[in-house]
């Protein structure tokens, strides 16, 4: 059981991995609306925002990482859609095959092509003047954060992909999910917000993980926010991935 | 025809909420036969290949698929039967030979290039192998949705209204196919909404009419159901569809649905 889990996963990885070469658009697409906010808010509006020391793209490009990754998501749940309202996915269900390697398959393939766009996104941020000293240690810590950041999504959006009746109703619930890291830290400082926004702000998943990737890359020691980053990561994770299996279980029945 | 039924449904039930779909369906389907389960539209036919293809849950009744409980051994069921839905259930964005590939890797058989390659042989699709199934016609598309299904050669085949949508000579190719397969001995269980085509393919008709089998039979027994016939003498007007292939040049000697006078 095992073994056919890992061959017919792999399998079924390659299809959609194929499926992103043949349409590598959705990656730029997925990477251009956060390049554009870099440059917007880098060149545009970011004169006017003080952060303190340190160039404006060091401090905003974690958050615009997570933007990236948010909007991502709405293709692993448009392509799950497309298996099940072409029927592929019954004759999948249909076939000797282990039941959850269709899942795992467009899981895996929404972890690799979120990285692709994230590392599109960072050498434009490259280009644009962002530096960073930190040594390996570090980088693997930012691509751990983002990997766990990723699955939790992709866990999450697995849910609209096996039920959504529309393509619209597919793409739709991404867009919360884009607009979060306006009300955290990954604009402006939390400090120059009023009481119950900065409250929010200050207590809702992107500002610890900005935060913990901001001091990464800045090589300052990460301290109480890097373990709320992780636990929102990891408790995220968790529950939509019981949600996923469940909403799952139900449409298989 | 001697060993035991392919699938045999008894007193199945199925509801979705307070409609009820199938409100006790009995059946029996030979080993090797056509079997055509003809209805209107929502009379339960796709829910019944959907819980036997291990698809849906029934509420109630057992079926079992080549000796296998669907609902007790799902896995065994699914090592014995191919699904071909009521869409064409392929990968647009991969090529026609992916397609067959992928199927033939998850099946785990040795060589999946070569048996592709066979079936777009026998298909007539390998002139359109290499091509993405986005750019198919819906005949080709049928086609290579059944070929998917034939990949393992399972010896139960299900088939959910395979010719709804298709052209004549696509329906006449699908019609081959299937009449190929049972010649092996396959066991085919197809749905239908056209009458001509239980009557042209099957061995055994089974009629379900709101949830329940009202007429089960081959042919020549569901005609003695209506009184004996009377002879009359009409005259044949050629149907649009002898018109159709006429003019396009379907010059293929499939023998040609008997047009009965059902409306």
């Amino acid at each position: 059981m095992t073994t056919s889990f890992f061959s017919d996963t792999a399998v079924l990885l390659k299809r959609s991995l194929r499926h992103i070469l043949r349409s590598p658009d959705t990656i730029i697409t997925t990477a251009i609306t956060p390049i554009a906010m870099l440059l917007l808010f880098v060149y545009v509006l970011g004169g006017a925002i003080d952060v303190g020391s340190g160039s404006y793209v060091d401090y905003l490009l974690p958050g615009i990482l997570l933007i990236t990754i948010a909007s991502g998501i709405a293709y692993t749940a448009f392509r799950l859609f497309t298996d099940v309202s072409t029927g592929i996915f019954e004759r999948f269900q249909s076939m000797p095959i282990a039941r959850s390697a269709l899942l795992w398959g467009h899981v895996l393939t929404s972890v690799v092509a979120n990285l692709v766009s994230v590392a599109l996104v960072v050498l434009v941020a490259l280009a644009m003047g962002f530096r960073s000293g930190a040594g390996v240690l570090a980088w693997l810590a930012v691509l751990g954060i983002l990997v766990l950041f990723t699955l939790a999504l992709t866990w999450l959006a697995v849910i609209p992909g096996l039920t959504a009746k529309s393509v619209d109703g597919v793409s739709g619930f991404s867009y919360p999910l884009v607009f979060l890291p306006f009300i955290s830290s990954a604009f402006v400082p939390t400090s120059g917000m009023p009481g119950p926004v900065r409250w929010f702000a200050e207590h809702q998943p992107v500002t610890s993980i900005v935060n913990t990737i901001r001091d990464l890359y800045a090589e300052h020691p990460v301290g109480h926010d890097g373990w709320v980053a992780l636990g929102w990561c990891v408790g995220l994770l968790l529950v939509a991935y019981v949600l996923a299996m469940r909403t799952y279980r139900a449409k298989i029945a | 025809m001697t060993t035991k039924p392919a699938i045999e449904i008894v007193g199945l039930t199925k509801s979705y909420n307070d409609n009820a779909v199938l409100r006790g369906v009995d059946l029996s389907v030979p080993s090797g036969t056509i079997f055509a389960l003809l209805g209107s539209n929502g009379a339960g036919k796709t829910t019944t290949v959907k819980i036997l293809s291990t698809l849906l849950k029934a509420d109630g009744g057992t079926a079992t698929v080549s000796g296998y409980d669907v609902a007790a051994q799902p896995a065994e069921v699914r090592r014995s039967i191919s699904l071909t839905g009521q869409f064409a259930a392929v990968d647009e964005i991969l090529t026609g030979r992916e397609n067959l590939v992928l199927v033939a890797q998850l099946r785990r058989l040795k060589d999946p290039g070569r048996i592709a390659d066979d079936l777009l042989a026998r298909f007539m699709l390998t002139d359109a192998a290499g091509r993405r199934v986005a750019t198919y016609s819906g005949g080709m598309r049928r086609r290579l949705d059944i070929a998917m299904s034939l990949i393992g050669n399972p010896p139960v085949l299900f088939l959910d209204e395979p010719t709804t949508g298709l052209d004549p000579q696509s329906r006449i190719e699908v019609w081959k196919t299937v009449k190929q397969l049972a010649g092996q001995g396959t066991t085919v269980l197809l749905t239908t909404q056209y009458l001509d085509e239980a009557e042209h393919l099957a061995d055994r008709i089974a009629i379900l009419h709101e949830g329940r089998i009202i007429a089960d039979g081959t042919l020549a027994e569901l005609r003695k159901l209506l009184p004996p016939a009377t002879v009359e003498y009409v005259e044949k007007q050629p149907t649009l569809e002898d018109i159709f292939l006429a003019i396009v040049g379907h010059d293929d000697a499939v023998p040609r649905p008997v047009t009965s006078p059902v409306k």
